[in-house]
């Protein structure tokens, strides 16, 4: 296990963790903001893998295709949120569930009646194609970079909004205290569409990002879902800076797990047996770090509400 | 959710129906991530049901999701109350235990167009169960054989950590002579495989053997790709059918992959079956596609030679395997599994489609490892 290997491991799990960050943010945004779980999250970003799959075939052009990511899973979002999900702010988490998970569904075999059962092809472009030499010799592929630097920007982006601009203070204040901005003055029906949207696009441009590295196909949503509620439990429900370090602390954990658990193993296990039981075990190390999570805080490491 | 499709085959052609003489329960996966699988040997089977023009073979299609207690349902209600005589259509090993030994014990036939998990080839093999497509380790084993004559000495050996993920694994062990550089297990439904290709890159093997089958083949060619890494790459054909090359365009061209059929296999009902499925559905067939055209032929075989109330008779019929198969001649072991060549393929470009080439034989009339521990 040579030094390189270990820096390129910690590249992998800290890209994989930003990923996991942008599908967090709008997840936990959503659920701050109007006390919503939101199940479709992953069809959103299924969304906007496919718009961005189906825009680059048409144009080649991976930056159109990103735009219509974004701008795709913008709409869906708004348009269910005015839809279907308006109607739920005041039901119980269970209907809430029951309604998104049907959304789930509709979402999956909507794009199958669309686009074919077949994964779609999306691919890298070509200029950040290929590896390049980091200092120390450590080859790594340039386009994951990209990734970890968009990641990072949204990140400020997003800490830029909620933080600095009028609509963040308004998003802030909704999280709480609806009664009162509504009193206010403020349009809380289109504040909680935008917040739905903006959730809905930083999903699909997760989705078009890492698509061009996966599969686009039906389905693949939802495993990421899962993690993205692990990292927002983990963060605290509600807390965007929670998100960001519980997406990076899943993703490492998650990465790092899958490496060094065999290679522990291994320590006092016949070989074949030990690589399966440390896979194994690598592969609930995120739900193990998240039950620790919770003994030492239970509503997270940023979690505001007790 | 629940999707019931009602085929009845000829029922279009039809004035007065006649009372169909066997009925055949199929249990595939039509929606879902695994939806490609279970359309392609659905659109197989119907292809070859059509083509026989025969009205006394009903088809009952049902969506199993890929889920192993919706599966477990569907075969329950097709035995008790769809009563019929043979069922087919399971996509995945783990399904296929959840199902196949119950049916076959309550006297119905099952007949495997795809999975074809150890237990069933060996020990808990049955009278009733024919597998048309083969035994899980077998394009392993081959890719294991190819490896040997592609002078590979030192291989990177990785697969999902599942039944048949070990199965691959030990597969290729099987068969390859070479050292194992390092055995990695993935989690099953795995998207990212950098931190894998880093250990590949790390370890020092002259070749990487993969099974990822669907989506997991997919991400992991594309990260490949771009990770530098040129080691040569094997695996089973279950990452490069037809209906997933066109997703990992140029990442794919020029890998080698195993499998019992292509659509260049020459003889004249493949040539046939490679046209009348495009005619029919407009896109190539895969290798699952095959499968189901080869099982709805095995299936009529029988029927022409049998009547299915006398089960003996029947059997006895199923396994003469009196058909013409996509894979040229075609045969059952004692364990009612294919004893059949297993090709060498290469993924090529023609024209603006990804699709696969023969190169060589992996495996001459390959028969599987459990066949001696069945006793029947």
């Amino acid at each position: 296990m040579s030094a390189i290997l270990i820096v390129e491991q910690v590249l992998n799990g800290l890209q994989f963790g930003i990923m996991l960050f942008l599908m967090a943010a709008g997840l936990t945004l959503i659920f701050g903001v109007m006390g919503l779980i939101n199940l479709a999250h992953g069809s959103l970003y299924m969304v906007g893998a496919f718009a961005a799959a189906w825009v680059a075939g048409a144009t080649g052009s991976f930056l159109l295709a990103l735009a219509a990511a974004l701008a795709a899973a913008a709409a869906a979002g708004a348009l269910v949120e005015m839809l279907v999900i308006r109607r739920l702010y005041k039901a119980a988490h269970l209907d809430q569930v029951l309604a998104t998970f049907a959304l789930i569904l509709i979402f999956s075999e909507g794009t199958r009646y669309v686009f074919g059962s077949f994964p779609l092809f999306l691919d890298i472009p070509d200029c950040l194609s290929g590896p390049v030499t980091l200092p120390g010799g450590i080859q790594y592929p340039l386009y994951r970079l990209v990734l970890i630097g968009a990641g990072i920007l949204v990140a400020l982006g997003l800490w830029w909004l909620t933080t600095r601009t009028r609509v963040g203070i308004q998003i802030r204040a909704g999280e709480n205290d609806r009664e009162m901005i509504a009193a206010l003055g403020i349009n809380i029906t289109r504040l909680y569409t935008l917040v739905f949207a903006i959730g809905a696009a930083l999903a699909g441009l997760a989705g078009a990002l890492v698509g061009a590295i996966q599969s686009v196909q039906v389905g693949m949503g939802e495993p990421v879902l899962i993690l993205a509620f692990v990292v927002i439990v983990i963060g605290g429900i509600g807390s965007i800076r929670g998100a960001f370090i519980g997406a990076l602390l899943v993703g490492l954990t998650d990465t790092l797990g899958g490496i060094f658990l065999p290679e522990l193993f291994k320590l006092f296990m016949e070989g074949g047996a030990a690589t399966q039981t440390g896979s194994a075990l690598a592969a609930m190390a995120v739900y193990i770090l998240m039950g620790f999570v919770l003994i030492w805080r239970p509503s997270g490491l940023f979690g505001s509400r007790a | 959710m629940k999707k019931a499709v009602l085929a009845t085959a000829m029922a279009a052609l039809m004035a007065t129906p006649a009372a169909a003489e066997v009925k055949v329960g199929m249990i595939t996966t039509l929606s879902g991530g695994g939806a490609g699988l279970g359309i392609d040997v659905r659109d197989g089977f119907m292809l070859a049901i059509k083509q026989s023009g025969r009205d006394d073979i009903e088809v009952v299609i049902e969506d199993d999701q890929r889920k192993p207690d919706i599966a477990v349902q569907l075969a329950d209600k097709m035995v008790q109350s769809e009563k019929v005589d043979v069922l087919t259509g399971i996509i995945w090993s783990n399904l296929a235990m959840a199902v196949v030994p119950s049916v076959t014990a309550q006297g119905k036939f099952y007949l495997s167009p795809n999975a074809g998990p150890s237990p069933l080839a060996g020990k808990g093999c049955h009278q009733n169960y024919f597998n048309v497509a083969w035994q899980n380790d077998n394009l392993h084993e081959a890719a294991g054989a190819y490896a040997n004559t592609a002078g590979y000495g030192n291989s990177f050996i990785l697969a999902p950590n599942y039944p048949a993920g070990t199965d691959a694994l030990t597969g290729y062990k099987r068969t390859f002579e070479g050292n194992v550089a390092s055995e990695v297990y993935t989690q099953l439904g795995q998207t990212d495989y950098a931190a894998e290709i880093a250990q590949i890159r790390a370890s020092g093997a002259d070749s990487v053997f993969f099974f990822l089958p669907g989506g997991m083949g997919i991400s992991f060619l594309k990260q490949y790709a771009d990770s530098g890494v040129d080691l040569p790459v094997v695996g089973p054909a279950f990452s490069f059918d037809q209906g997933i090359l066109q997703a990992v365009g140029d990442a794919a061209l020029g890998v080698v992959n195993t499998s019992q059929w292509n659509k260049d296999i020459d003889n004249p009902v493949n040539a046939a079956f490679v046209e009348g499925f495009q005619a029919e559905y407009g896109r190539l067939p895969s290798l699952y596609a095959s499968q189901g055209f080869d099982t709805a032929n095995l299936l009529i075989s029988a029927v022409e030679a049998a009547d299915v109330s006398d089960a003996d008779a029947f059997r006895e019929a199923l396994r003469a395997a009196d058909f013409d198969s996509t894979r040229g001649d075609f045969a059952f072991g004692p364990n009612h599994h294919p004893i059949q060549t297993i090709y060498a393929r290469e993924v090529v470009k023609e024209g603006d489609v990804f699709t696969n080439k023969i190169i060589g034989t992996a495996l001459e009339n390959h028969s599987d490892a459990y066949a001696a521990e069945c006793k029947m």
